[in-house]
């Protein structure tokens, strides 16, 4: 609640914050089928009609309402980003813990995997492992979530370093606290403010990735609508009724300059020199 | 009266948008002759190093604005300069030649990627125009006068391959480049061991003497700047309390605060002022008893195997009995908090045997750490923090649990209300009642205090030492205490172990030892303690430095030799190398 408060305060945490909100209600709409008209539906009659009264963002090919689409798109989109995020955090912080944690031998091994993992374009680790398995939502979550794993590593493992030489580790040492006990209470809770900062901003990047997928048509398959399908649809179309790249596009736009501006204002406000102001 | 080379005037500075309404220094007055010494005193946040840094200006780099009040300075050319109008390009040519500065952390004022040469002979460059071959010459020959033996070849060291008390001394000798009629120390020994420091006050003072420049002395030890100091300015909260000769301070404060100072500070009686309880009687069960306890660490390792290591402990051994304090002192460096570390399974130890007397509890042994912020975790409320010990060996969060870390923290002086607070919304002192309160959460027989009083103000100082006497006659505690401060150690040791080198080198009664020591290291420890009453002793510059513990792989010492030299007072003969 403090950290929300604070955000709100924060000139471009306010803007990321309702941006994102607004994003989650329209997708909340969406996926109770509140749009404006079915977004799957074709309408023959009503092919390529530009902007206006009945359609707000105009209609593609078979006659279907841009923003009943992009309403149900975007949720489509954040499913992908934020269970794709949720993995390769969830799988990150643990690697980077334990990494730190053990050290040496251990630590060695499990962060050349993640540098292993890292030295590739995100996009076409992605494609190798859609290539492997098939393309589908799960598979975009699952490939997301293994590229953004080793960034979450890093994250955690540095901090991680620095807290288990910390004093108050020793001390619990002394008292013979288990190690389960140590890494939660001692390691994970003073991780929170990192990882919160990461994981808004990795969801900017997710969101990207997931709408590239889709572009290459490797991600949401067709009649679904998603954010980066919608603009691949739209490409050959371009000159004719370019409402149906524009539209995609800018939610695409916003929609991470909101995360972006979110996480910027989430690491000033968990900034440990800044938080005697904060609290 | 000769003319001041220094003149301040009813100076004002504040911080921040609005200088005027935060201000930190309120109407500071004082006249400096030239070759006269004044000691500014105060605790942290009087205002000292502030009023300071506005002799040279530096205070503007800080943030901060003179808002009123008036500097005039005395230039080497004999005109007088008023600091608080001058542009920035006269303050250049003031700062350096005119007025010299030392600061309180040599490392971090010397750029660690230029050899120590070159940056003296930058200060030589900048202020004097003296380049190449004359300017190296020069270096050598200040070098040489901050008696950093073997000047020449020192040139070409870096600042991390010197020892803090070395660093010191070249900054001063960068200081004294410029020939400045003022030199501004800001506390400069604070960072540094207590037999160092008094090596630095003693060339400080011999300095003076030859070059006859003015200084201007920042402490916040008011035994330390008694021996160095003509008159005494004493600041509390941005205002200078009482000013005077330096002996009319000392023995006839005025001010209640300077009386609070002098009081608070830690004297140091030679022994007389040891503790009389608790004196070792006949033989009894020692609740710890540490044998031939050796540490290593491991360096400079070459294809998996070892050059070398560091015998940061080897083969020390004591006992303790309940109810005991013993003091292990000694200076950073010597293995007194390895000792400590290894004890509680923190260190690894390479041989030796820990025997702690198996009690009521699973851990006997409790610690106590330097830094009370560091040793909490800041992201836990008191309640977890207590409980955690509790948790740890099966317990559940129940009342009685409760009502235990109630009776504990008000035990230690806290509040009831404390348990739903956060460490970072306590005082530094209280934190460290805390830290105490959590170490008794198990009912240990021995608390290892590590430094445990060494973070605190003088006056909160005072204050934890009187509860831990206390808790130790209440529970029946045998303490551990590890401290660099001999004065410290005088009020709450029984018996004392000095360790030098990763050794004991005397060990016995601490009456015995602090009014007869034995061993050379310990005398000097002793001599090397600043206080009011000592200041008309006159320190000698000794730059005994403390030798390097890394050993070649394998290295084992010889045995040591013990001599008797009292009921319980035994020296080593073979001093460490």
């Amino acid at each position: 609640m403090r950290i929300l408060k604070a955000l709100f305060r924060h000139p471009s945490g306010r803007i990321g914050a309702t941006v994102i909100a607004i994003y989650l209600v329209i997708a909340v709409l969406g996926a109770l089928g509140l749009t404006p008209h079915n977004p799957l539906k074709p309408f023959p009659l009503d092919r390529l009609k530009a902007p206006g009264g009945t359609y707000w963002m105009g209609t593609d090919l078979l006659g279907r309402d841009t923003a009943s689409r992009l309403m149900l798109g975007i949720g489509q989109s954040f499913i992908v980003a934020f269970a794709s995020v949720a993995g390769a955090t969830v799988a990150g912080t643990i690697i980077g813990l334990l990494s730190a944690w053990w050290g040496s031998l251990w630590d060695g091994i499990l962060m050349r995997i993640m540098d292993v993992l890292l030295a590739f374009p995100a996009i076409l680790l992605a494609l190798l492992i859609i290539a492997i398995v098939g393309p589908g939502p799960m598979t975009s979550i699952t490939a997301i979530a293994i590229v953004y794993t080793p960034i979450f590593a890093r994250v955690v493992r540095g901090p991680s370093l620095s807290l288990k030489r910390r004093e108050f580790v020793d001390a619990a040492r002394t008292f013979g606290s288990s190690q389960r006990y140590i890494l939660s209470r001692h390691l994970l809770l003073n991780l929170v403010a990192p990882l919160t900062v990461q994981v808004t901003l990795a969801l900017a990047w997710a969101l990207l990735t997931e709408a590239g997928l889709s572009f290459l048509g490797l991600g949401t398959q067709p009649p679904a609508p998603s954010l980066g399908l919608m603009l691949s649809e739209s490409k050959n179309l371009m000159q004719h009724a370019p409402w149906l790249m524009f539209f995609p596009g800018l939610t695409i736009m916003l929609g991470i300059l909101g995360f972006n501006l979110t996480g910027d204002a989430l690491r000033d406000i968990l900034d440990p020199r800044t938080q005697g102001r904060a609290s | 009266m000769t003319t001041p080379i220094l003149s301040v005037r009813d100076l004002r500075v504040g911080f921040g948008a609005d200088p005027k309404t935060n201000e930190v220094v309120r109407g500071v007055s004082f006249d400096l002759a030239a070759g006269e010494t004044i000691g500014i005193v105060g605790e942290s946040g009087s205002g000292k190093s502030v009023t300071a840094l506005c002799v040279n200006r530096l205070v503007d780099f800080g943030g901060g604005r003179i808002t009123s009040g008036s500097i005039s300075l005395t230039r080497a050319d004999g005109s007088l300069l008023d600091i608080t109008r001058a542009d920035e390009r006269t303050l250049r040519h003031v700062r350096g030649r005119d007025v010299g500065m030392i600061f309180q952390e040599p490392m971090t004022s010397l750029n660690p990627v230029h050899t120590i040469g070159r940056q003296i002979e930058e200060a030589f460059r900048l202020n004097r125009g003296i380049t190449g071959r004359a300017a190296t010459n020069a270096a050598r020959d200040v070098l040489e006068r901050v008696r950093i033996p073997d000047a020449a070849s020192r040139l070409g060291y870096y600042p991390h391959q010197l020892s803090g008390g070395m660093r010191q001394r070249v900054m001063i000798a960068m200081a004294l480049a410029a020939s400045p009629r003022l030199l501004i120390a800001d506390e400069p020994t604070t960072a540094l061991d207590v037999t160092v420091q008094a090596q630095i006050m003693a060339l400080l003072a011999e300095l003076r003497e030859e070059t006859g420049m003015a200084m201007i002395f920042i402490t916040h030890d008011i035994g330390l700047v008694a021996g160095i100091a003509d008159r005494i300015l004493v600041m509390q909260g941005g205002e200078v309390v009482e000013q005077d000769e330096v002996g009319a301070v000392l023995d006839h404060p005025r001010h209640p605060y300077t009386r609070h100072l002098l009081e608070a500070v830690p004297h140091f009686n030679s022994g007389r002022a040891a503790r009389r309880d608790g004196k070792r009687g006949g033989p009894a069960e020692p609740v710890i008893s540490v044998d031939d306890l050796v540490v290593r660490f491991p360096v400079g390792r070459r294809i998996l195997k070892p050059t070398g290591a560091v015998h940061a402990v080897d083969g020390i051994g004591f006992d303790l009995l309940p109810g005991e304090t013993l003091a292990i002192v000694g200076e950073s460096g010597s293995g007194k908090s390895t000792t400590a570390r290894a004890i509680l399974g923190l260190s690894p130890k390479l041989r030796g045997t820990i025997a702690a007397h198996a009690g009521k509890t699973r851990h006997p042994v409790q610690m106590v750490f330097q830094d009370p912020f560091a040793s909490l975790n800041p992201r836990l409320n008191v309640e977890n923090l207590m409980a955690e010990p509790a948790i740890a060996n099966g317990q559940r969060k129940s009342a009685a649990l409760r009502e235990r870390m109630t009776y504990l923290l008000n035990r230690v002086g806290l509040p009831d209300d404390a348990l739903t607070r956060y460490a970072h919304q306590f005082s530094g002192g209280q934190r460290q009642r805390l830290c105490i309160a959590r170490a008794l959460m198990l009912n240990p027989e021995v608390v290892v205090l590590d430094e445990a009083v060494s973070a605190l103000d003088v006056s909160v100082q005072a204050q934890v030492l009187d509860l831990l006497v206390d808790l130790q006659r209440e529970f029946g505690l045998a303490y551990l205490f590890i401290s660099h401060d001999m004065a410290v150690v005088e009020r709450i040791a029984h018996r004392i172990a000095v360790m030098y080198a990763g050794q004991i080198v005397e060990i016995g009664d601490a009456a015995a030892i602090l009014s007869a020591p034995q061993h050379d290291y310990t005398r000097r420890l002793i001599s090397a303690v600043p206080a009011v009453e000592r200041r008309h002793r006159h320190f000698t510059v000794d730059v005994t430095q403390v030798p390097s513990l890394v050993r070649p792989a394998g290295y084992e010492p010889p045995p040591a030799k013990w001599r008797e030299v009292g009921p319980d007072h035994r020296v080593r003969m073979d001093a460490p190398a």
